[in-house]
C-alpha cells in the first residue's frame, strides 16, 4: 500500500487523535501553570509549613517517573474510592508532575528578580500582595518564560503517555492502526512527523511569542 | 475484593520487584552510556566546519527532541523487523534511550564547551599548543566540571524514563509491578511500590547531583547563594 492510500484511509483517525492530543496539552497546560505559580510561591514562603507542604509536594513528583504517576492515578485511585475518567486522570498527572518541575522553575525567577525592586516597592510602602502582584510578577515573566517554554515541549512529548491509561489520543490511534495493518513504519512514522509539526511550528513560535510579550511588557525590546 | 494495604501481599512480591529493580537499573546505566557516546557523535556534527552537515545534525537533534519518547520506542521495535532487522526489546529499548537521550547530552557538552572562555583558545594560541593538545590539557579539564550537574540530571531523568521500556516488554520494574497486579489483580500495592523504590533510588541521586553542582561552582570560584 502506497503512503496516500494509508493516508487516505487512517488520515482521519489520526487527526481526530492529533485533536485529543491538543486537548491533553491545553488541559495540563493550563493545570501546571497554575500550579507552579502556587507552590512556586509556597516554596518562598517564611512559614516553614507552607515551605514543607511545597518541598514536599515538588520533591515527590520529581522523584517518581511520570508514568506511575500516571497509572496510579488511573489504576490504584479507584481502591481509594476516587474513579477518574482516564482524560481526567492523565491531565490531573500531568499538570502535578509538570506543575512540581514549573514550581522550581517560578522560584528561581523571583529570586532572579533585582533585590532593589523588593527594598523600592517596600520603600514606597505597597502592601506584600501589591509588591507580588504589580511588582515581582510582571518581571519574573521573561525570566521565566524560556525555561518554560522548554518544560512545555517536553509536556506536549509527555501526553503521548495517556495513551497507555487508554486516553484515545494520537499515539493510542497510531498503535490501534498498527496493530490492525502492521504498518508500522507508516503509523508511527506519521505520529512521530504530527508530533514534530505540532511542537516546531505551533507550540514553540507560539511561546517565543509570549517570551518577546512579556520582555517588551518591561520595557526589554530584545530579548 | 478486599480494600486497603495489604501487607502479606506486599512482602510476597518483595523479592520480585527487587530483582526487577536491578533489571531497572542496569537498564538505564546502560542507557545512560550509550547516551553518552551518542552525545559526542551529535557535538561532533555540530562542530565540524562543514555547514551542511551542522544543518543536518541540527535538524535530527531537533526532531528527536521534538518528539515523544514512547513513539520513538515503536517506532524503532516495529519498524526495524519490517527491513529484516530483528532486535530484542531490551536492544531496542537500549538504542532508543541512547539517541534521544544523545541529544540532550549533546547540548550539555556544548554548553560546557562554550562555558570555557574564549581567551583561553587565544592564549593555547599564542603559545602554539596544537588543538589536540589544547583539547585535551587546557579546554576539555575545564569544560568537564562544568557539563557534571547537566550529564548528573540526564542519569536521573534516564532512569525515571526507563518504566517505558515496559511497554515493548522489557522486564523492567513497572513492567513487573503491571504483571504481578495484572496476576493477582491488585495495583495498589505493586504501583505504590514502584513509586516508593523510584522515590528512594531518585531522591539520593537528585540531591547528589546537586551538591556535585555546589562542589563544581566552589571549585571554579563562582559563589552561588
Amino acid at each position: 500500500m502506497s503512503y496516500f492510500e494509508f493516508l487516505n484511509e487512517h488520515g482521519i483517525t489520526l487527526l481526530l487523535g492529533t485533536v485529543t492530543t491538543v486537548k491533553v496539552l491545553v488541559c495540563s497546560m493550563f493545570l501546571y501553570v497554575i500550579i507552579s505559580m502556587i507552590f512556586g510561591l509556597m516554596r518562598l514562603s517564611k512559614n516553614y509549613v507552607i515551605q514543607g507542604i511545597a518541598t514536599v509536594y515538588i520533591e515527590f513528583f520529581r522523584g517518581t517517573s511520570l508514568l506511575v504517576q500516571l497509572f496510579w492515578a488511573y489504576y490504584v485511585l479507584p481502591f481509594f474510592g476516587i474513579s477518574l475518567e482516564a482524560f481526567t486522570a492523565g491531565v490531573v498527572a500531568l499538570g502535578l508532575n509538570f506543575g512540581a518541575y514549573g514550581a522550581e522553575i517560578v522560584r528561581a525567577g523571583i529570586l532572579a528578580v533585582p533585590k532593589g525592586q523588593w527594598e523600592a516597592a517596600h520603600a514606597l510602602n505597597f502592601t506584600p500582595a501589591k509588591r507580588i502582584k504589580r511588582i515581582i510578577i510582571p518581571q519574573i515573566f521573561p525570566i521565566i518564560l524560556p525555561p518554560a517554554a522548554n518544560l512545555t515541549v517536553e509536556l506536549l512529548k509527555a501526553t503521548a503517555l495517556v495513551a497507555l491509561v487508554t486516553v484515545v489520543d494520537l499515539t493510542f490511534e497510531a498503535k490501534q492502526i498498527n496493530s490492525i495493518t502492521w504498518l508500522s513504519a507508516q503509523c508511527f512514522g506519521t505520529a512521530l512527523l504530527i508530533y514534530y509539526i505540532i511542537a516546531r511550528f505551533a507550540l514553540v513560535p507560539f511561546l517565543r511569542w509570549l517570551e518577546v510579550l512579556a520582555a517588551r511588557k518591561v520595557g526589554k525590546e530584545r530579548i | 475484593m478486599e480494600m486497603g494495604w495489604r501487607w502479606d501481599f506486599t512482602v510476597e512480591i518483595l523479592p520480585q520487584m527487587a530483582i526487577a529493580t536491578l533489571n531497572t537499573i542496569l537498564a538505564a546505566g546502560v542507557g545512560y552510556a550509550i547516551a553518552l557516546i551518542v552525545g559526542l557523535f551529535f557535538l561532533l556534527g555540530q562542530r565540524t566546519p562543514s555547514k551542511i552537515v551542522n544543518w543536518i545534525n541540527r535538524e535530527i537533534v531537533e526532531f528527536i527532541r521534538s518528539t515523544p519518547l514512547l513513539i520513538q520506542l515503536f517506532f524503532v521495535y516495529f519498524v526495524l523487523p519490517q527491513f529484516g532487522i530483528t532486535l530484542s526489546a531490551w536492544v531496542c529499548g537500549m538504542i532508543t534511550i541512547g539517541l534521544h537521550f544523545g541529544t540532550y547530552l549533546s547540548e550539555v557538552y556544548r554548553g560546557a564547551l562554550e562555558g570555557v572562555s574564549k581567551t583561553q583558545w587565544e592564549a593555547c594560541r599564542a603559545l602554539n599548543f596544537s588543538t589536540i593538545y589544547t583539547y585535551r590539557r587546557i579546554v576539555l579539564p575545564q569544560a568537564f566540571p562544568i557539563a557534571i550537574p547537566g550529564m548528573g540530571n540526564y542519569l536521573v531523568g534516564i532512569f525515571k524514563d526507563t518504566p517505558l521500556l515496559s511497554t515493548i516488554g522489557v522486564a523492567e520494574l513497572f513492567h513487573a509491578a503491571t504483571a504481578v497486579g495484572g496476576y493477582n489483580y491488585r495495583y495498589l500495592e505493586p504501583y505504590t511500590m514502584v513509586g516508593v523504590i523510584f522515590l528512594t533510588l531518585s531522591i539520593p541521586a537528585a540531591m547528589w547531583v546537586r551538591k556535585l553542582e555546589k562542589d563544581v561552582n566552589k571549585a571554579q570560584g563562582k559563589v552561588k547563594k
